[in-house]
Order: C-alpha cells, then sequence, then structure tokens
C-alpha cells in the first residue's frame, strides 16, 4: 500500500473539476497509456487578462495520477497564465502534502499538462522529448536516450553530474546502476569518437572518492547538439519569449536566487551566484548544503525556479568552495 | 460490515488450527532439535511429522524428500543454482516468460553475471505456453527447466508432467515453482518426473517464512546456505521449528479441504467472475479459463488503472490485488499480461480476485454489489473512455 498523504486520498476520492470542460480554449494532452497514466488539461482563458478562468481534466492513471490532476486545477484556477507557468511539479506535490518519490512524476505529468494547455492556447506546438527510451529513472520519469543525450551534449562522467543535469537518480536511486550502464557505454564511445579524454570516462575515477570528483571537468564543447533536451522539465517548444538582454537575465537570476537564500539559510545552508555563461549558471552552495545528501535536490530546485523565472531552458551548476 | 478479503494468492490468513499447533513451540517446547536434552525432545519427532504432512499434501514418496526453506524465494533459487552447479557441461536454463520474479530475476542475473543462458518461452494470449518453442530450446546443455505450476497473477496452469518428460528427454532436470499451486490442485510428485518444485507456507493458510524445496530422491543437489548438518546438511541454520509445524500442519489442513477448494470455492469463483462480465462492459478474463486455479479471476477492465479501482475497492472494505504499473512501483504494467499481449488499454486496469476457503456467498454478494459503481466512475474520469472506438482518440504527447 502506498504511503500517501490525507490530501492525496481526499483528493483522489472527491476530485475537483473532473470532466469534461465544454469549448475550453486550450487542451494540453499528456502522459502515454504504455506507462499507466495519461491526462487531459482544459482550461478557459479570458483573453483580456490572460487569467485561467476555469479549467477540467481527465486523467487515466492511479490515486495520485488522478489527486495531482485534480489539485493542479485547483491552484491554477484564478491565476493568469504567466502566474500558473511558474507553478512546479515540485508545488503540486507540496499542495498535496507530498508524494511517494516512485509517484513524482504524477506531478510531473500536471506540469508538462499545463504546458501543453497553454500552448495548445497560443497555437503552438509543445514537444515533448521524453519516452523515446527504456525508462531508467521512475521517480522523475527520465528514460536512458535522455541520459545518453546530456551526458553526450555536456560530456558528463559521473553520477552525480546526471543527477544534477537530468535528476535522474536524485531521489529514491535504485536506477543508480542503471544509470552507470549509459555513463559507462556512452563514455566509451565519445572516448573513441575522440569527444572525451580516456582519463576522464567513467569508470576511470570510479575508484575515487565522489568529492574528489570535479563537478565539471573541462572538456571539448560540443556544438553540434542542439541544446533541447537539456533539462527534462524545460519546455522544447517554441515558447514565445521575449528576447532578454544579457545584462535582464543576469539581473532575474541574481534576483531569483536572493529570493531562495532565506529559505535555504533556515536549513543552515547557502547558495551564492558565481557566474553566468550562456545557459550555464554556476552557483556555489554553502554552509550546510555542502556535503548534504540532498544537494543535488537543492539544485533541482534552483534550476526549476530559475526556468520557470526566465521562461528559457538553462542549467544550474554547483561550483564547490575549493575550486 | 466484515471485511472482505480476496487477495488470498498474496497471502493467506494463517488457519487458528495451525497458529494452535505452533505456539507450544515458541515456549515450551523452544528447545534446538540438534541439542541432546529434553529441551528439544519433542522437536525432532515434531519436525518428522512436519515433513510427512508436507510429503503427504505432495504425494512424494519419501518424506525425506522435503526440505524446509525460508519460503518460496529460497527454494527457487536453491533448485536452479544447485542444478547449474551440479550438471557440468550444461549451462542453459529454460523457463517461461511469464515466471514469478523469484525466478526471473535470478536468471536475468545469472545471464548478466554468470554467462549461462536463459530461454524464456513465450505464451499465447491465453497464457499458455508454447510448446514447440519449448521443445525447440530444449538440448544437450539444457541444465534445468524452472517452469511455474500455477501463475500467480491469471491462476493459468502448465501441463508440468508433460514438460518434465521433455525436459528428461533431453537430459535436463525439471524444477517448478508450484507456490499457487500447492494445496490448491491435487498433486501425486511421485508418479510424475518432476525433479525439484517450490512451495511457501503462507500462501495455504501457514505462516510466513517458511516453505519447502522438494528434491527427487536421487536428483543431485548442492546446497545454497552451508554450515550445519540441518535438512542433511542440504539446507544448513537451525530449523524455523514453530514455522515448520505451522507449514506441516497447513498442509494437513489443505489436504483435508482439498475438496472444497475445487467445488465451494471454485463455485464462488464461477459466480463472481459470471456477474462481473454481465454487469460490466468492456471487461475480459485474462488467461486460460478452462486450465486455471480455482480460486483465481483475473479480470481486466478497460480503459481504467488498476490502482485507482484497488483504493475504490479498499474504501468498500474489500481487498484484491493488480498487476498494474501503479501498484508494484515499476512502471510497466505486468510483465504477465505483457507476455500474453493483452492491450495496455486492458493491461493497466487488470484486477485479481483470490478467494480461499475463508469466503463466502455475502463475500461475492459485496463485491457485485460496489464493483460496477466503480468502474463506472472511473471511466467517467478517464480521457480513454469518451474517445474509445473514435476516429479521434485521445492521443496524448508522448504516447
Amino acid at each position: 500500500m502506498w504511503d500517501y498523504s490525507e490530501k492525496v486520498k481526499e483528493h483522489f476520492f472527491n476530485p475537483r473539476n473532473a470532466g469534461v470542460l465544454e469549448e475550453a480554449d486550450g487542451v494540453g494532452d499528456v502522459g502515454a497509456i504504455s506507462c499507466g497514466d495519461a491526462l487531459r488539461l482544459m482550461i478557459k482563458v479570458d483573453p483580456s487578462t490572460e487569467i485561467i478562468t476555469a479549467a477540467k481534466f481527465q486523467t487515466f492513471g492511479c490515486g495520485s495520477a488522478i489527486a495531482s490532476s485534480s489539485a493542479l486545477t485547483e491552484m491554477i484556477i484564478g491565476k493568469t497564465i504567466a502566474e500558473a507557468m511558474v507553478i512546479t511539479n515540485q508545488d503540486i506535490a507540496d499542495f498535496l502534502g507530498g508524494l511517494p518519490p516512485e509517484k513524482m512524476h504524477c506531478s510531473v505529468m500536471g506540469y508538462e499538462a499545463l504546458r501543453a494547455a497553454v500552448a495548445n492556447y497560443r497555437g503552438e506546438a509543445w514537444v515533448d522529448d521524453h519516452e523515446e527510451g527504456t525508462l531508467l529513472c521512475k521517480c522523475f520519469g527520465i528514460d536512458d536516450a535522455m541520459v545518453e543525450r546530456t551526458v553526450r551534449a555536456n560530456a558528463l562522467t559521473s553520477i552525480e553530474q546526471v543527477t544534477y543535469y537530468t535528476k535522474a537518480g536524485g531521489s529514491c536511486s535504485t536506477c543508480i546502476e542503471g544509470i552507470e550502464e549509459v555513463l559507462t557505454r556512452v563514455n566509451r564511445a565519445m572516448v573513441e569518437e575522440g569527444l572525451l579524454e580516456p582519463g576522464l570516462a567513467f569508470g576511470k575515477s570510479a575508484s575515487k572518492p565522489m568529492a574528489q570528483i570535479k563537478p565539471l571537468p573541462v572538456v571539448k564543447p560540443v556544438t553540434h547538439l542542439p541544446k533541447a533536451g537539456i533539462s527534462p522539465l524545460a519546455p522544447t517548444g517554441k515558447a514565445a519569449q521575449p528576447q532578454m538582454t544579457t545584462l535582464q537575465k543576469i539581473r532575474l537570476i541574481e534576483q531569483a536566487i536572493e529570493e531562495l537564500r532565506p529559505i535555504l539559510r533556515q536549513d543552515g545552508g547557502d547558495c551564492e551566484l558565481v557566474d553566468v555563461e550562456g545557459d550555464k549558471v554556476m552557483v556555489r552552495l554553502s554552509g550546510a548544503c555542502v556535503g548534504c545528501q540532498m544537494a543535488s535536490v537543492t539544485v533541482q530546485g534552483v534550476q526549476e525556479r530559475l526556468i520557470s523565472k526566465l521562461g528559457h531552458p538553462l542549467r544550474v551548476i554547483p561550483i564547490s568552495a575549493t575550486h | 460490515m466484515k471485511p472482505v478479503y480476496l487477495d488470498n494468492n498474496a497471502t493467506t490468513r494463517v488457519d487458528p488450527q495451525v497458529l494452535g499447533a505452533m505456539l507450544p513451540y515458541f515456549s515450551e517446547q523452544f528447545g534446538n532439535a540438534s541439542s541432546m536434552h529434553s529441551f528439544g525432545a519433542s522437536v525432532g519427532p515434531a519436525l518428522k511429522t512436519a515433513r510427512q504432512q508436507v510429503q503427504a499434501l505432495l504425494g512424494a514418496a519419501f518424506d525425506h524428500e522435503i526440505i524446509f526453506t525460508s519460503g518460496g524465494t529460497e527454494s527457487d533459487n536453491t533448485a536452479i543454482l544447485s542444478a547449474l552447479e551440479s550438471q557440468t557441461g550444461r549451462h542453459e536454463v529454460v523457463t517461461s516468460a511469464v515466471e514469478h520474479p523469484a525466478v526471473l530475476s535470478l536468471c536475468d542475473y545469472l545471464e548478466k553475471h554468470r554467462g549461462i543462458k536463459v530461454h524464456r518461452i513465450p505464451v499465447d494470449s491465453m497464457g499458455r505456453l508454447d510448446i514447440e518453442a519449448y521443445r525447440k530450446a530444449l538440448g544437450p546443455r539444457t541444465a534445468i527447466v524452472s517452469i511455474m505450476w500455477a501463475n500467480n497473477e491469471t491462476g493459468t496452469l502448465f501441463p508440468v508432467d508433460g514438460l518434465a518428460e521433455l525436459a528428461h528427454a533431453a537430459g535436463a532436470l525439471f524444477h517448478t515453482d508450484a507456490v499457487q499451486a500447492v494445496g490448491k490442485i491435487p498433486m501425486d510428485l511421485k508418479s510424475t518426473e518432476i525433479d525439484m518444485l517450490s512451495l511457501s507456507g503462507h500462501k495455504l493458510h501457514g505462516p510466513k517464512g517458511v516453505g519447502a524445496l522438494y528434491v527427487r530422491r536421487g536428483v543431485r543437489f548442492r546446497p545454497l546456505l552451508r554450515g550445519g548438518h540441518q535438512e542433511r546438511a542440504r539446507r544448513a541454520g537451525t530449523e524455523n521449528v514453530p514455522a515448520i509445524i505451522g507449514l506441516g500442519a497447513a498442509s494437513e489442513m489443505a489436504l483435508a479441504h482439498m475438496a472444497e477448494e475445487n467445488t465451494r470455492v471454485k463455485q464462488l469463483r464461477d459466480r463472481l467472475e459470471k456477474t462481473i462480465l454481465e454487469r460490466i462492459p468492456h471487461c475480459f478474463v485474462t488467461g486460460d479459463p478452462d486450465d486455471r486455479l480455482p480460486n483465481t479471476s483475473n479480470i481486466a477492465f478497460e480503459y481504467i488503472e488498476g490502482e485507482a479501482i484497488l483504493l475504490l475497492l479498499n474504501q468498500a472494505g474489500i481487498a484484491a490485488s493488480s498487476g498494474s504499473a501503479c501498484t508494484s512501483g515499476s512502471l510497466e504494467p505486468s510483465h504477465v499480461l505483457r507476455a500474453m499481449k493483452v492491450p495496455y488499454t486492458a493491461a493497466h486496469g487488470a484486477t485479481r480476485f483470490s478467494l480461499s476457503r475463508d469466503n463466502d456467498d455475502a463475500d461475492i454478494d459485496q463485491v457485485i454489489s460496489v464493483l460496477p459503481g466503480i468502474i463506472e466512475r472511473l471511466r467517467q474520469l478517464s480521457p480513454f473512455w469518451e474517445s474509445r472506438g473514435s476516429t479521434q482518440a485521445f492521443a496524448p504527447a508522448y504516447a
């Protein structure tokens, strides 16, 4: 029996806004029956204010999928699209008093359904890049193709990096062995193709203690690969984003990190911005964050916050204090 | 309202008589069977009685063919590893695509880490073994065949007698995981060619943490656990005396109730199944309708997901089970239903009702009274239900 919170149970047994929304302005269909989950989100939007005036859902899925859908509709009704798009899958899970790690993908589905529905409202195509290969990380719904692409594009050489970049392995960690297999295979191929120094490949340095592995070894940039697919949660469709100057972007990032610091300080940790380089945001975690097992989750949280703030896919890379 | 327990393939209630038989072995008779004093004096004979009770249930020729273990998983692991170790020159395993993970996970491991070749014989849409593929897989390199007697999810029975003869013709040993079959269908191992058989106590109203491996006399054997001389040095470790006594008592009771299992319990199952099929549209029984355990009914409800069904059934005081993705923690639906090529839209909604002699007509009536409403309610929530059969079928973004 899953350990569902009371709120999850309550939303499952009494789902809000279930059913068909007649004359919806935007419809988002996500999920796949082969994974056991699918969600159709229907929204009505006031065109003058962009306020979501109504939302309904239909869900094929387990208890937490239905509860997440119900929660999502409650969270977005009355918000403007811009406000609603800030909601992360973690926010949906938090709203429900938490979800079991294996069920986090239910909240991700809600997150994606909203993006799909908004894209549909705006007349854009929403493209998702999951589910091409075998599912590797069940908690975050990351498949091996996604991990492989990210490892290649960023020349990743450690499990920790894969978790930072894709979330895979960041929760229940039962897929670590699977990530190791992908890393070993892809790194070996990259060495053969001359894209990676043999000494840096995963497996060569596996005997080193984790702390000694640099978060980001200097490697040849791989420029011919598309940038899409870097974050599993980044919308890869043509989201209408106004062009920002680098300065505006850095200010926004600074502002987002400043907003986060009080939360981290409550737990005795801290985070500061070190550098911004294209879509890479280097941060330094300090205090209790250093050596914390949950640090990768914190980095994910920072990344999600920045992505929703900027509406642009980017990566948050932790720089260790000693380097 | 009395709770309705229809998940007896998962585990059963320990029979009060079984519990009564076990209790003295926690308190007065706490001794070690190996000790030379009176605290363990009655333990040795009691273990022998338990062995004979299991022997009788299986129809085995000798009581020393029964080795007590910690359960079905240990028995399965012991049988397969023993065969691979003891048969020099034979490095292949033949099994089915629908085995319990206790066999399949071990086979995956042996294939990956020990270079053992594993043949997984497919099944048809009714869960029946592809006998031609089975014949072809057998050969001079086959060390062991491990094929279940009854499938835990659908209840489908495999013709293990005939399969054992074919295995012997190829010079291979034959093991069967009979965890779901023992106690539910009559057995007479001495008249078959089955070499090894696994069973588990808690599936037949006995305690958890105890099981047995039947090893036919004369079959080469290598122990999994080495240590003391217990179980004739075939399974080291001080005997789990109370549990073994419980397994013995449960075996004797299962034999006594065998006729009831195949008449009264089967009639309850058949009535449940027939009524569901009549009252609920878009559902069907999975597995072989004829060659099937008398207590099991696995019904696939299309367009909805199993965990949601179970949660609502549970709210109505009914315990059942599902091969759906979400209940198992893996995201794939049941490997058994996938091997049978049950469509995804139905496999996710497969719900297993497994009965026992503890059930009665009132239990079945209660399920029949609430289930149609539950299925209807979830279908109203499902985007697949509304668009079923339509050309504008619901097609989510990464389907």
